[in-house]
Order: C-alpha cells, then sequence, then structure tokens
C-alpha cells in the first residue's frame, strides 16, 4: 500500500495531490498542478470561452493566480510543477531559451493581455492575486512587480485588493521585500515548514531554522499587513514534541496566519523512493491526527480560529481572501505554466512546460491543453466538497434527500455541528474536520 | 501396416461380437493418454496421416465445448491381429476424483483396460482408485509403462510396483512411448489377445448401458452406449428404463472418430444415438436403453442418481448479473446431470444460487467454466458438505447451507464420511498420518506398493477434506502425494455453527459448521483475517465469533480517525471531484452489513480457504 499521510490510502487510482511547493515559499497550492494534469476537452486555440461563462460574472469576485514554475533544488517531497536550473538546461536550445527565467515574467504578461481579450469588456477589477510556484522568489522582485503591473493596467486592482506571494526564507531579504511592498504587494507567505533540522533535513529544506521566524519580522518591518507560515506536520521523524515546537515558533513570529499540513508522500518524488527502500519509516495515519489536534489546541490558544480544514487566522482580515475565492465558486485566472483557470463553471488548465508555454504564447496561441464545462450537478457537488471545508459550512439546501439524511446522521456521530444544523448549515466539528472526505463522498448522494 | 482399413473393416450392426474389443485406458493426468490415443488413431489410419495432429481427441474437446462437434467417447477401430480384422473400441473415462461414477460405468462398458503409468513416475493414488474400480467390474488388466524413453524413466521399479498391484509377473508389464510410438502396436495386438470378447444374448431383448451423454447446442445430446444383449436399430422407438421416458432413434452410428450414421448397433457394440432431447438428464448415465416393443423388463445393474455432496452459494459479484448466472447455470446443466442449484438470498451477498457439485473439482470446474466461458464475476461462499440434524422433538432438517442449521435442542448432528486413498513416498507416511489425524481421520490400512512408496487408507469427514486439506497435505508432502476419495456413508460428530458478527450483525456468508473441538480456532482466524480485511470505518468495529450466544472470539477495527486531504485549492478541484466520483463508484460494490461498509475484495479474501483448489490428486482434463 502506498504510503499515505490521509484517509485516501485504500482508494486506488487517481488521487488529489497536495503538497506544499517545493519552493521555499508558501504551501498554497493555487494554480499549482499536481504531476498529471486532468482529462479534459481541448481549448481553442485564442482561449475563448462558452458565452455562458461569462453570464452574471459581474457579481463574482475576479483573481489571479500567477504561477512561477522555478526553484533552485527540488525537494524530496515536491511533485509540484517547478523545474531546477538543472532540469531546464537538458531541453534542446531552443527550448533552453524559451523555458528561460530571464523572460519568463514577458511572457506571463503575455498571458494577462490574452486574459483582457478572452474576457473582453468584462468590467470586473481584479481583487486579489496571488504569486506561487516554485518559488517566484528566485526571480528578481521587479519580474514580480511587472507582473503585478500588467494585471493592473489590464484589469485594474480594486481599492482593497489582496497581493500576495509565496517567498523562500531563503530568498529575500529586507530589501527585496521593501521592492515589494512598494510594487503593491501587501500579503507575503513563506514556507517555514517546520521548526527541527532533522525535519528540514527530511524535507530536503535548505533553511535554518530561526529564518522564517526571521522573515515575519523583516516583512512585517517593510509593511506587509499580512503574514502567512506554511508548515508541515507527520514528516517521517518528526515527533509530537516536535511539532509543537514549530507551532511555538511559528506563532512566537507573529503572523496574521497559519497554514499547516499533513505531509503527503507521493508517487515518484525522492522521498517515496527513499520510504519504498525502507530508509524511511512512513508516519501512521493516526500520528496525522494527532497532530492535527495539536495544532488546533495550540493555535486556538494563541487567538487564532480556524476557517478552513488546514487554515488559521487571528481576524478575518487575516484570512486569505485569494484561497477564499477558490472555495466558493469565484472567478479567477491561472497564468503560467500549468495553472488551473475558472470562469463561470469552465475549468481549464494550461500546459506544464515552461517551453511549450512560452512557445504557445509567443505563437500567440492559448497556452491553455485542456478544460471542462460543469454541469449543474458538478456544480453543486463541488460546493459541497469545498464548502464544506469552511468554518461557515455549507447550506443544507445544497443536499439530495440521501444526502440530507447522511447529514442528520453525521449530526448523531458528532461529525457535523448540531447548532448549525438545526440553523439549516453543514458545518463540521473538529472530528468532522478529520473526517471531512468520508463526509463528503456521503453527502453528495 | 494392417490390411484392415476404414473402407473394408466390419460395419457396426455387422460385426460378430468374436472379433469386438472393448477397453478403455485409465491414467494420471499428464501420463500420456492423449498421446497414446494419437498414435492409436495413426496406427489404425483411422485418421489419416496429413489429418492428425497433436491430442486429436482433446482437441475435439475444446471445440466441443465452443459448440463446433462432439468428442469422442468412444472411437471404432479397425485392427488387424493372426489375419483376422478386428474392432476395438477404445473408450474414453472421466478423468476426476469426483467422476468415480461416471468412471464405473466407462469402465462396465468395457471387457478390459489399458494401465497407463508414467515410467518416471509411478501409479497415482487416483489411478489407483480407478484400478480398483476396474477390478471389481472384473476388468482384465493390461499393464503398461509409458514414457520410457525419458531419461528419467524407472521401468524395473514402476513394473515391479504394478505387478505387486495386480497379481501379474514384472516381465508382462509392457513398455512403450507414446511418444515415439515404440510398442505401440503390440499393445493392440495385446488388446487382441488378452481382451475378452463381449458376450451377450444377441437374439434377446435389446438391453444398451448408457455410460456418457453430451449435449451439443446443433445436435441436442449425444447418448454413448454399449449393447449388452439384442440390437438397436435406426428408427426404433427405444425406453429409458430408469424413468419408462421414449424416444424415437433419430441417429444411431459409431465415432471413427468423427460421428459416423449407421444402421445400428448389435451386441457387444459402442457407439452413440441421437434422439433429439435437449437436455443430457433426459438420458442419464448408467440407465438402460431398451425398445418400446419387445422391450426389456429387467435393467442392467448399477444405475445411480448423481448426489450432489459439496455445496457453495455462488453470487455475481455485481447485483445485476443475477439473471446471467441463471442462465449460464441453466445452460451448464444441459451438459451436467449433476449440477443441481435452487436461488439462494444472503444479507451480506445478495442474491444468488446454492449450488450443488459432487466434490470440489467438480465445483471449480463449474466455477471456472461460469467466469471464463460466460463471463460472470462472482463471489463464492466457503464450501460445505450436507448435513442432516435430528432434533430432540426427532424433527430432521437436512442441510445444505451453514447459516441454515436449525436452532434449539439438537439431539445428533451427521456429516458425510469418505474413504480416502493417499499414494505418497514412504519418507512422507508420518506427515500425513498427523495431518489425517488433526483431521479427524481413522486409519483403515497401509501397503506398501514399493520399496519406498506406500498407500495408506483413511476414513475421513468430508467436511475435512472440503476444508483446506489438499493444500495441507501438497505442503505438507512437497506436492508428492496423491489423493482420491469415495464416499462411503454418514456419521454422528459432535458438529457446532459458528456466526461471524460485524458490528453485532451476523454476516450470514460467513456462517460455518465445525467440530466442537475446532470451532474456537475457527473463530479465532476468521475475526483476525477480518480485521485485516475490513477497511477502518467511522466508527469502531467490533468482530466477532460466536457458537449461539457465546462469544469464542472478538477483534476490533478501530476507527478511521483522519479521512481529510489537507490542501484543496484551485489546481485541486477538478481532480478532487474526479476523484470523489470514482470512489463513490467503488462504493458501490461495497457490501453493506447494518452499518459496515465491506469491499468485495474483502469478502473474495476471507471466503477462499487458504487454498487455490484441489490439488494434485485431483486435476484432470475433463
Amino acid at each position: 500500500m502506498r504510503p499515505c499521510a490521509t484517509g485516501h490510502s485504500r482508494t486506488p487510482g487517481a488521487r488529489p495531490r497536495g503538497l506544499p511547493s517545493a519552493s521555499g515559499g508558501a504551501v498554497r497550492d493555487n494554480g499549482r498542478m499536481p504531476s498529471a494534469l486532468p482529462d479534459g476537452e481541448a481549448v481553442p486555440e485564442d482561449g475563448s470561452l462558452p458565452p455562458e461563462a461569462l453570464d452574471g460574472a459581474a457579481g463574482r469576485p475576479l483573481g489571479f493566480y500567477l504561477h512561477v514554475p522555478y526553484c533552485a533544488t527540488r525537494c524530496g517531497y515536491c511533485d509540484f510543477n517547478t523545474y531546477t536550473a538543472a532540469e531546464l538546461r537538458r531541453g534542446s536550445g531552443r527550448e533552453v531559451t524559451l523555458a528561460s527565467r530571464d523572460t519568463y515574467a514577458a511572457n506571463l504578461v503575455e498571458e494577462v493581455r490574452l486574459a483582457r481579450k478572452v474576457l473582453g469588456d468584462d468590467p470586473r477589477p481584479v481583487r486579489t492575486v496571488f504569486v506561487g510556484g516554485g518559488t517566484p522568489t528566485l526571480l528578481p522582485a521587479a519580474d514580480l512587480v511587472r507582473m503585478l503591473s500588467a494585471i493592473r493596467e489590464e484589469f485594474g486592482l480594486a481599492d482593497d485588493a489582496e497581493v500576495t506571494t509565496e517567498a523562500n526564507p531563503d530568498s529575500v531579504d529586507p530589501a527585496y521585500l521593501a521592492a515589494l511592498r512598494e510594487g503593491g504587494f501587501n500579503r507575503v507567505s513563506f514556507g517555514m515548514q517546520s521548526a527541527r533540522p532533522h525535519v528540514l533535513k527530511v524535507l530536503d529544506r535548505t533553511h535554518t531554522p530561526g529564518r522564517p521566524e526571521a522573515c515575519v519580522a523583516e516583512a512585517q518591518a517593510a509593511g506587509f499587513d499580512h503574514v502567512n507560515l506554511d508548515l508541515i506536520y507527520g514528516t517521517p521523524g518528526e515527533s509530537d514534541d516536535d511539532w509543537r515546537a514549530t507551532l511555538d515558533a511559528a506563532l512566537g513570529a507573529g503572523p496574521d496566519h497559519i497554514s499547516a499540513y499533513s505531509l503527503i508522500v507521493e508517487e515518484g518524488t525522492g522521498l517515496a523512493r527513499r520510504i519504498r527502500r525502507g530508509e524511511i519509516a512512513p508516519t501512521d495515519e493516526d500520528q496525522h491526527a494527532d497532530r492535527y489536534l495539536i495544532a488546533e489546541e495550540a493555535l486556538t490558544a494563541a487567538g487564532f480560529s480556524w476557517y478552513e480544514v488546514s487554515n488559521w487566522a487571528t481576524t478575518d482580515a487575516g484570512r486569505c481572501r485569494h484561497n477564499d475565492l477558490y472555495w466558493r465558486g469565484a472567478d479567477w485566472w491561472g497564468a503560467g505554466p500549468g495553472a488551473h483557470s475558472h470562469v463561470g463553471g469552465v475549468r481549464w488548465w494550461n500546459g506544464k512546460h515552461p517551453a511549450a508555454y512560452a512557445a504557445a504564447l509567443n505563437g500567440g496561441r492559448s497556452p491553455g491543453v485542456g478544460r471542462e464545462v460543469l454541469s449543474a450537478e458538478d456544480r453543486r457537488v463541488e460546493r459541497v466538497m469545498l464548502e464544506l471545508r469552511l468554518s461557515d459550512g455549507c447550506p443544507l439546501e445544497l443536499l439530495a434527500p440521501a444526502g440530507a439524511a447522511v447529514a442528520a446522521r453525521a449530526v448523531t456521530d458528532g461529525l457535523l455541528d448540531p447548532a448549525a444544523h438545526a440553523a439549516g448549515r453543514a458545518v463540521l466539528t473538529l472530528r468532522g474536520r478529520l473526517l471531512a472526505d468520508a463526509l463528503v463522498r456521503d453527502m453528495v448522494d | 501396416m494392417p490390411a484392415t482399413t476404414l473402407s473394408n473393416a466390419p460395419e457396426p450392426s455387422r460385426t460378430d461380437p468374436a472379433v469386438i474389443r472393448n477397453f478403455c485406458i485409465i491414467a494420471h493426468i499428464d501420463h500420456g493418454k492423449s498421446t497414446l490415443a494419437d498414435r492409436m488413431l495413426q496406427l489404425t489410419e483411422v485418421v489419416e496421416q496429413r489429418q492428425m495432429r497433436a491430442q486429436y481427441l482433446d482437441r475435439m474437446d475444446i471445440e466441443r465445448e465452443r459448440g463446433i462437434t462432439i468428442k469422442s467417447q468412444a472411437v471404432r477401430l479397425p485392427w488387424d491381429h493372426d489375419d483376422t480384422s478386428h474392432i476395438l473400441n477404445m473408450i474414453d473415462t472421466p478423468g476426476h476424483v469426483d467422476f468415480t461414477y461416471e468412471v464405473s460405468r466407462s469402465l462396465a462398458a468395457c471387457e478390459g483396460c489399458v494401465l497407463l503409468v508414467d515410467a518416471a513416475q509411478g501409479i497415482e493414488a487416483q489411478t489407483l482408485a480407478n484400478l480398483y474400480l476396474a477390478m471389481e467390474n472384473d476388468l482384465t488388466i493390461i499393464p503398461v509403462l509409458n514414457k520410457i524413453d525419458l531419461p528419467a524413466a524407472q521401468p524395473e521399479k514402476f513394473a515391479a510396483e504394478l505387478a505387486h498391484l495386480i497379481g501379474c509377473e514384472p516381465e508382462d508389464v509392457l513398455r512403450v512411448s507414446a511418444k515415439t510410438g515404440e510398442g505401440v502396436a503390440e499393445l493392440l495386438d495385446e488388446v487382441v489377445r488378452k481382451v475378452p470378447a463381449p458376450t451377450g444374448d444377441a437374439d434377446g431383448p435389446a438391453r444398451a448401458m448408457i455410460f456418457d451423454s453430451v449435449y451439443d447446442s446443433y445436435r441436442g445430446v449425444v447418448t454413448y452406449v454399449k449393447v449388452v444383449d439384442g440390437r438397436l436399430g435406426k428408427r426404433e422407438r427405444i425406453q429409458m428404463m430408469s424413468s419408462g421416458a421414449t424416444h424415437e432413434l433419430l441417429e444411431i452410428g459409431a465415432n471413427s472418430p468423427e460421428m459416423k450414421a449407421a444402421d445400428g448397433l448389435a451386441v457387444g457394440e459402442v457407439g452413440y444415438l441421437i434422439t433429439g432431447v435437449k437436455d443430457v438428464r433426459q438420458s442419464r448415465v448408467g440407465d438402460t436403453i431398451t425398445l418400446l416393443k419387445n422391450g426389456a423388463t429387467e435393467a442392467l445393474g448399477g444405475y445411480k442418481d448423481p448426489k450432489p455432496m459439496v455445496f457453495s452459494g455462488l453470487y455475481p459479484l455485481d447485483g445485476s448479473d443475477y439473471p446471467d448466472l441463471r442462465e449460464a447455470l441453466d445452460k451448464l446443466q444441459l451438459n451436467d446431470a449433476a449440477l443441481v442449484y435452487e436461488p439462494e438470498t444472503s444479507a451480506a451477498l445478495g442474491f444468488g444460487f446454492r449450488v450443488g457439485f459432487l466434490g470440489l473439482l467438480h465445483l471449480e470446474v463449474v466455477r471456472e467454466r461460469l467466469e471464463r466461458e460466460f463471463g460472470l464475476d462472482l463471489i463464492a461462499t466457503a464450501p460445505n458438505v450436507v448435513y442432516g440434524v435430528t432434533m430432540e422433538d426427532r424433527t430432521e432438517h437436512t442441510v445444505t447451507n451453514p447459516s441454515e442449521f436449525p436452532t434449539g435442542k439438537i439431539a445428533e448432528v451427521r456429516e458425510p464420511v469418505v474413504r480416502a486413498t493417499l499414494i505418497a513416498p514412504s519418507e512422507f507416511i508420518g506427515a500425513i498420518m498427523e495431518l489425517c489425524q488433526t483431521r479427524r481421520g481413522t486409519m483403515n490400512g497401509m501397503d506398501y506398493l514399493s520399496e519406498d512408496r506406500v498407500e495408506l487408507r483413511y476414513s475421513l469427514p468430508l467436511a475435512e477434506i472440503v476444508f483446506d486439506f489438499f493444500d495441507a497435505l501438497k505442503s505438507k508432502t512437497r506436492g508428492y502425494a496423491s489423493l482420491d476419495y469415495e464416499p462411503t456413508g454418514e456419521q454422528s460428530a459432535d458438529l457446532v455453527k459458528v456466526d461471524i458478527l460485524l458490528h453485532g450483525d451476523k454476516v450470514d456468508a460467513f456462517s460455518a459448521i465445525v467440530h466442537k473441538d475446532k470451532a474456537y480456532a475457527y473463530g479465532v482466524r476468521m475475526a483476525g483475517k477480518l480485521r485485516e480485511l475490513i477497511p477502518r470505518q467511522q466508527f469502531e468495529v467490533p468482530i466477532q465469533a460466536a457458537v449461539g450466544s457465546r462469544v469464542i472470539a472478538r477483534e476490533t477495527v478501530r476507527a478511521i480517525r483522519k479521512d481529510v486531504l489537507s490542501k484543496c485549492y484551485g489546481g485541486d478541484i477538478s481532480r478532487k471531484r474526479k476523484l470523489l466520483e470514482k470512489q463513490k463508484e467503488g462504493k458501490k460494490r461495497m457490501k453493506v452489513v447494518g452499518r459496515v461498509e465491506v469491499p468485495q475484495e474483502a469478502f473474495i479474501a476471507a471466503l477462499s480457504s487458504d487454498s487455490d483448489g484441489p490439488a494434485d490428486g485431483g486435476k484432470a482434463k475433463k
């Protein structure tokens, strides 16, 4: 059986991915795609959408995800769409040129312009921008600012727009952060993962303990309103106390947002190979449950509240509005190799390799390689699947009679909150948060 | 080369019994029977050289399965000996342990048999059992060692073994190589010399014994008979003496080796007949056929109804395949008079059939055909035998499904017993005796077949053999032992029903009837196995084994604590929804017991004994 950090190890076949990014950056998964893309229908060359995708668009927020597919080194647990310099050099001469970091920002700006064409006279300003990777901070700060500027020029940014980048604790300094802040970024997410050297080593993370905490202070000094730390629990070799120490260190740094993810050992990663060879013992899934409870306890005690299964914030304003957009079926354009987008019930995704991506845009074509148009039932299922993970839960009126019966029983079983249920919403209890996928499987009946 | 060929050989219905020799070949699988038959077909020139292909008769068997042609259950071979044209009828015997009765009928159609034994391996238990049957039928035995061309052949040793068994001199044992053809002509001559001609009353009322009955989708049932007395002619009206049913003879003839119609079959002859019936149960092996007009009044002896000894519940994995399973069983039954079944419902497995078989091999063959030929995916419950239960109030129950074992005050439980023959190198005597002892066996005797090979005879409860005896025997004797058994009756025994409960709900498919002393071990084993097989649920699932209301073993599947992927962002959504769809498909294949979801794989794994089916003793080509 595949070692797996989730409860899904019994389910053969496709499984969602979900590993923190390789970047030093954050772990937010935004448009970052799994190692394999889904099947889907073709995307038209000009990237145009079915007209109905824009019906009612004015009522939905619009966001941008910008993917940066570069990393200094590949971490042993990472299966994201990212490339090291060495990996890119293996291509042909033309590919190497196309996939170059130096021209990346220019390519991405091309896609922002394509987005403008495809969305036509859509008047919406952009409410959130999230730059993820890979390691966005491997690019000069000016490149990130330039990409953001393209969005501002083409679409306009809302006055209160949230603009985040992931950042690697190793690759930023006060000057870099100041440049980002000045360029319009107001939120930064650092990939801390652990405070313990032996855990960072298993993860192949190169930063030293203490550096992410220092980054928080530097970001705050640079004037960032919001700072997130990404943490990983359940790494082989990590003890409950190691995890507590990580939480304490993170909380001590004073971010207003923390994301905590269980480590998923993905097929095809170096870590999976090391576990298979017996070099590293996998973590038992019950230990993941223990760690989650430890996190909930420590974070709550420090004044954080959960607002999504893996996300906690000190205030409502500290919540990541960009991610919220994913979970509530809003529209976003994912730009960059392998990035996923969603507009009005149409999901599409770009080709994965930076060279192919650049070639498409240089040729005036959409880099999209596949899409799916969601049926009404697909959209209902997605709503249950995504909204149930939120602290507000999902409305019971989304459920069919069979699903409603499941929800009623889940109240009895202690997985759903009774008061919220009585008020017409399915809201997970603490135990329910740990069994959310199982519950969703039954509730969408 | 013999002067007699098909063109000038005596014809069916006009053959003097004095030149007829009816014989069969008794051999273990892989000892070379098919190859020997090939050589005989060539030597007697019934198959032209250019049409000859390896395992001619077996190939016809495969074709028959596909409904193309009919296997020759009996082949008519012309053979000259001492300037006289003879007719040799080579009669096929079904190859395996569950078909003792069919074998006995084939033997009853013969006056002699060739005992064919691999010169590198010696006799096997099943061959020995058939040899004893042949001796009981007073057949002339012609002992033959095959494969004498093999470097590993030990003809001296095994000739002594055969001589010892049948009471002849080692020099009397013929030595052939079916592969090269060496010694085969001499063997045919020996058949003419040694096997007596059939004797019967040529002028008496017709009596023919059915020794095989085969369904063919084009021709209906083809019935193979030996005419013991009198004569059957085409277009005559015949009567089945067991049922009194009458039929018209649409066709009668002999195989050489393809079916060839003739005017009739006379006393001593062997051939086929076709009446247009569609179901082999209307033309049963062992029955006597006579003529409606001036028919015989007394049937030939030896007829028995086939009696199922082993039962198993067969359920389609996909409940919507139930009608297909019924249709498939109906079709198989056309050609298998021993197959019985009736609908059954299991709380755990849904709708299926309780199916009765002659034995484990019969079960394997039927199951394999259902899966292979009819494309069905099946779950089979662990095979069980038939129990007789007498209650204290003297009411009687026949139990073919353990979950129907009666509750209440039981006076007596009876189980079937078999006489088992085991042959193995003598170094394994201890291991076999120990095995038989733990399986409640009683030793009836032991004989050395040769210096280092021994035959052990035991009485054993059939239930113990059905359980996992073959596998245990195979592993304890490194595959060197062979086994044969034959039902002999029943005995009273201290048997109890063990139930398995999941989360307090009884799982009917897992109930078993076992000896009181083994109930605990069975309960512990099943509970342990299920603990491994049942996935963790959202609640704790106790697994209990119980005899009546007394719990004898308990295991627990701990509740699952975490079943959530921690990341769910933009790029994850499509994939996560598709995974959800896939998981929902998977859930449809779950069987629900109470609130516990059990994957079908768990049922299959828990129900398969650790065995992969009957081993050495049983494998057969039939």
